[in-house]
């Protein structure tokens, strides 16, 4: 799509430059270990060695003795005022402190308050718990198992490890398709528990004024306004009332759904502040941000795939264990426990479908974040893309052309899938055919049977997925009951020159600079002259916060709706100012002029003037509209990856050599921003597919637990992304757009997985878990009797 | 805890302190000197977020005492633009979009920097190669290269 706009307007489609990097580029950031306030204290936690244990005792004598320790908080301070337990935002339960037992390594066991970081860590080395070890369950097939020693006693009669059992589809008419199939393929395929570990971890300044009563907390968090109701739902009772609670979102430094959540960190830092009188700032360390904070994935499935023998996909059953640790902290919208992991069907146009998920609660930490995914997109995109290259091994069919056969076809759109979602819009088979153009496809296959025949291992892996974004239409998606829509407001004042709020929360996708832009489409007012602020509850209107790719389609909806009111406004002024009948005014970016007379127009900085200036009689003044946007839809952005590796047969090491990703997220606003976040998401597809795993021993000991053992990639191992794009607009959407943030996290591991199945295909081998590690692959060569 | 009494030139002023042994040269930069553009990411010298130049030379500064630093140079992002002028690297970042949340930038700029000293015309393995100690989380790197070849070229 050309600009409708010039440059000097910078509306959508321009790769404007982005708004924020000035102040980024000189240090100027402002991130919450940044903020320094008078009479500041730090807190610093212990916490648990033992992922199940017994508090026997916590003695604090010795900590109240290490100069600058001021308090230790323990569950017992806590539970003084019933603050002790939290809810998820599943509506489970969490402690903030325990009083007798831990259910986790690196659970919160107390809280040292001191006077700077230093004094509090050594006041945390000096509090001294004395633990009896419980036996571990880390494995949820265990958890699940009759028998089981049941880990929620805190729960009234609960009786197993079950957190929660969800299925979606007709199970018997799945069953029956399976049952008469041609050709079925089945394959466990796990997902792992990873950690989104954004370089900047989770912290807080709580500020509670007790002269004011009121509490104001600078805090890393995606979603400042929900966070805020919470706070008044959890703390109301003593007496901190949702008016005088104030969250402020200052620069966040990457969230990728790791800072959706409450931690209890942050709750004892507020209980800390409104009990001492004096700000109280927490930030974790590194070890703290990867042991205790939401993990993601952990999902274990068996996927099956029933076919004809030509190929054509008939059904999918896929059934699923997911571990979520100690409990269901998962941020997911309440009535899909699961997330929407029923998108598993995927680009194909399956005729039946049923899926189901067992959740176990066990001795991890809790969790089951949406990482840079919208909710468990990633995992079913895993399953189903996987399982359609078994099936094309199976039928010895190449992988492009099985899923060029069975892509739901882009005249069925809008396509209800068999398992209720309602596909917006989607042209599959151009983005596939434009990613097989681009890296040359035909040669690629010629290549890789020369160098089979040499004895080389290259492979070639495809990933067509569809995302499901945009969370979401009330009627089904709302957190603890709030309903997931989201808000702008835009102010424009007398010189012309506006302010833009809005519900949502960038952590680096450049919201300052697309928002402007979506000001500077609708209305004309250069986007340069649009300020956006997002963060601050107790300016910005309500709204749920950035994650699941929603920004773009709720709060960027919102905004553009904001300004079509402005322009309808706009259009009255004009229509007065230049004496003529409303229908006789056209419009272009930035005035509207008399039809058939050009030169009789109005810009929309006259116009905006005029509104408080010289309006018309019977008219509000101001230039000033606001917006709660309720989305109709979900959307649904898709695309076509293929990537390229080489294995070395003497270590086992693959090597992306090539990776061209072809999106589709409908209209874009910022190509430059949008490529951006591609790169990024590619980089956090690429990371568990090859490197990252938080994993665990039998005891429930962390064996990943910093960046020396949780391998993020560098740029050494990032191979140079390839992009391209087509484009199908939203329909519903006021601008087209479909959101971006998370697509390439979704569709890369895979196509890279894929890859690595191809380049060993011919040595018998259909399925490899990710991460696709030296070793893992290295064993497979040694068996296969093929390694150097 | 025994304290010392240090002077160190930070961006080209002199500065002192008096510092416990134990003190990290990041903390003595954001906390005493209230500089917060160096970020800390990690604690372990794996993130780079830290990174600032010791004597010209890259460092993580979570992993360096301020003691340590007694008697010498460090530059920090603070440093780099000079007179209203943006150094080539911040300059070439912000055009290639070599950043998204910002918080790694600073050690990435500073990494770049002292690349730029010793290799006027690295390559894109010389560069992955010379960042392979910052992480990035949000960027995928790609435009990081591309800003660190552009701002070579301005600097030939």
């Amino acid at each position: 799509m050309e600009p409708r706009t010039d440059a000097k307007i910078c509306g959508m489609g321009h790769s404007m430059r982005r708004k924020e990097d000035p102040r980024f580029i000189r240090g100027q950031g402002h991130y919450v270990d940044d903020i320094q306030l008078p009479g500041m204290l730090f807190m610093d936690i212990v916490r648990s060695p033992f992922a199940h244990a017994k508090i026997k005792s916590i003695r604090t004598e010795r900590a109240l003795k290490v100069p600058g320790v001021l308090a230790v908080i323990t569950g017992e301070t806590l539970a003084k005022y019933n603050l002790h337990w939290m809810p998820t935002l599943s509506s489970d339960t969490q402690m903030v402190l325990p009083t007798d037992r831990v259910m986790y390594q690196a659970q919160e066991v107390a809280a040292v308050i001191a006077t700077d970081r230093y004094a509090a860590a050594d006041g945390v080395e000096a509090v001294e718990v004395d633990y009896d070890p419980l036996p571990v369950i880390v494995d949820p097939f265990k958890a699940l198992a009759p028998g089981a020693q049941v880990l929620r006693t805190d729960k009234k009669d609960k009786k197993d490890n079950l957190a929660f059992h969800w299925e979606a589809g007709n199970r018997a008419a799945t069953d029956k398709a399976f049952a008469e199939a041609e050709v079925v393929v089945k394959q466990d395929i796990y997902v792992p528990r990873i950690h989104v570990a954004s370089i900047e971890t989770c912290g807080c300044v709580a500020d509670f004024d007790a002269a004011q009563g009121k509490l104001t907390v600078y805090m890393t968090t995606q979603a400042p306004h929900a966070v805020r109701t919470v706070f008044a739902l959890v703390a109301g009772h003593v007496g901190l009332s949702e008016e005088r609670i104030r969250i402020i979102s200052p620069d966040i430094g990457g969230g990728f759904g790791g800072k959706v959540p409450v931690y209890p960190g942050y709750v004892i830092a507020v209980a800390a502040s409104v009990v001492i009188g004096k700000p109280v700032k927490w930030i974790e360390d590194r070890m703290e941000n990867l042991q205790a904070d939401s993990f993601a994935r952990d999902y274990h499935m068996t996927a099956e795939l029933a076919a004809k023998k030509d190929g054509t996909m008939t059904a999918l059953r896929v059934k699923t264990v997911a571990d979520h640790g100690y409990t269901n902290a998962s941020a997911n919208p309440s009535k899909f426990p699961a997330g929407l992991f029923s998108i598993c069907t995927g680009s194909y146009d399956l005729k039946q479908a049923f899926c189901e998920v067992d959740a176990a609660y066990t001795n991890k930490p809790p969790g089951g974040v949406a990482y840079r995914c919208s909710f468990r997109v990633t995992e079913a995109v895993h399953a189903i893309e996987r399982v359609t290259d078994v099936l094309a091994q199976a039928l010895k069919m190449d992988p492009a052309e099985l899923r060029m056969k069975n892509f739901i076809k882009p005249e069925q759109f809008p396509y209800r899938s068999v398992l209720g979602w309602e596909y917006d819009s989607g042209n599959y088979p151009a983005a596939l055919q434009l990613a097989m153009e681009k890296i040359g496809y035909a040669a690629l296959r010629q290549e890789q049977a020369e160098k089979r025949a040499r004895g080389e291992l290259m492979g070639i892996g495809i990933c067509s997925f569809t995302e499901i974004v945009g969370g979401g239409p009330s009627k089904d998606f709302d957190i603890l009951g709030l309903k997931m829509f989201d808000s702008a407001e835009i102010r424009v004042h007398p010189t012309g020159k506006a302010i833009a709020r809005l519900g949502t929360k960038s952590q680096g996708q450049g919201h300052e600079t697309t928002y402007a832009q979506i000001v500077a489409e609708e209305l004309g007012i250069p986007a340069s002259d649009v300020q956006v602020e997002e963060g601050d509850t107790d300016t910005a209107p309500y709204g749920l916060g950035t994650y699941a790719s929603r920004s773009t389609p709720t709060s960027g909806a919102a905004c553009a709706v904001a300004a079509r009111k402005l322009r309808e406004k706009a259009r009255k002024i004009a229509a007065h100012l230049l004496e003529v009948s409303e229908d006789d005014l056209v419009w272009e970016p930035g005035k509207f002029s008399v039809k058939g007379a050009p030169q009789k127009a109005k810009t929309i900085q006259e116009i905006v003037f005029a509104s408080y200036t010289n309006y018309p009689k019977g008219m509000e003044p101001g230039f000033e509209a606001t917006s709660y946007y309720d989305p109709p839809n979900l959307t649904f952005p898709f695309g076509s990856y293929i990537c390229v590796v080489d294995i070395d047969r003497g270590t086992g090491m693959v090597k992306v050599r090539r990776f061209m990703a072809v999106d589709d997220c409908g209209n874009i606003i910022n190509p430059m921003i949008v490529e951006g976040q591609i790169h990024g998401g590619l980089t956090q597809g690429l990371a568990p597919a090859l490197f990252e795993e938080m994993s665990y021993d039998e005891n429930g000991n962390n064996l990943a637990g910093s960046f020396m053992d949780y391998l993020l990639p560098t740029a050494m191992e990032t191979p140079h992304w390839e992009t391209a794009k087509t484009v199908t607009p939203c329909p519903h959407h006021p601008l087209g757009a479909k959101g971006v943030g998370e697509s390439a996290t979704v569709g890369a591991p895979p196509a890279i997985a894929n890859a690595v199945v191809d380049a060993l295909s011919h040595l018998g081998v259909r399925h490899v878990d990710i991460p696709i590690t030296p070793e893992k692959v290295w064993k497979i060569l040694k068996e296969k009797g093929v390694a150097e | 805890m025994a304290t010392h009494k240090i002077k160190v030139t930070v961006n080209g002023t002199a500065r002192e302190a008096e510092v416990e042994s134990r003190l990290l040269l990041v903390h003595l930069l954001r906390e005493a000197f209230r500089m917060t553009g160096t970020h800390i990411g990690c604690d372990t010298t794996h993130c780079g977020a830290c990174t600032v130049l010791l004597d010209g030379q890259p460092v993580k500064s979570c992993t360096v005492l301020a003691v340590q630093a007694h008697g010498r140079e460090v530059m920090t992002v603070e440093g780099l633009e000079q007179g209203g002028k943006l150094h080539p690297v911040q300059q070439g970042f912000t055009e290639k979009h070599g950043l998204q949340c910002g918080y790694c930038t600073p050690g990435m700029l500073m990494t770049s920097c002292a690349l730029l000293r010793r290799n006027k015309n690295p390559s894109e393995h010389e560069i992955r190669e010379a960042i392979s100690g910052n992480l990035c989380r949000c960027t995928g790197y790609v435009n990081i290269v591309e800003a660190v070849r552009l701002a070579a070229e301005r600097m030939r």
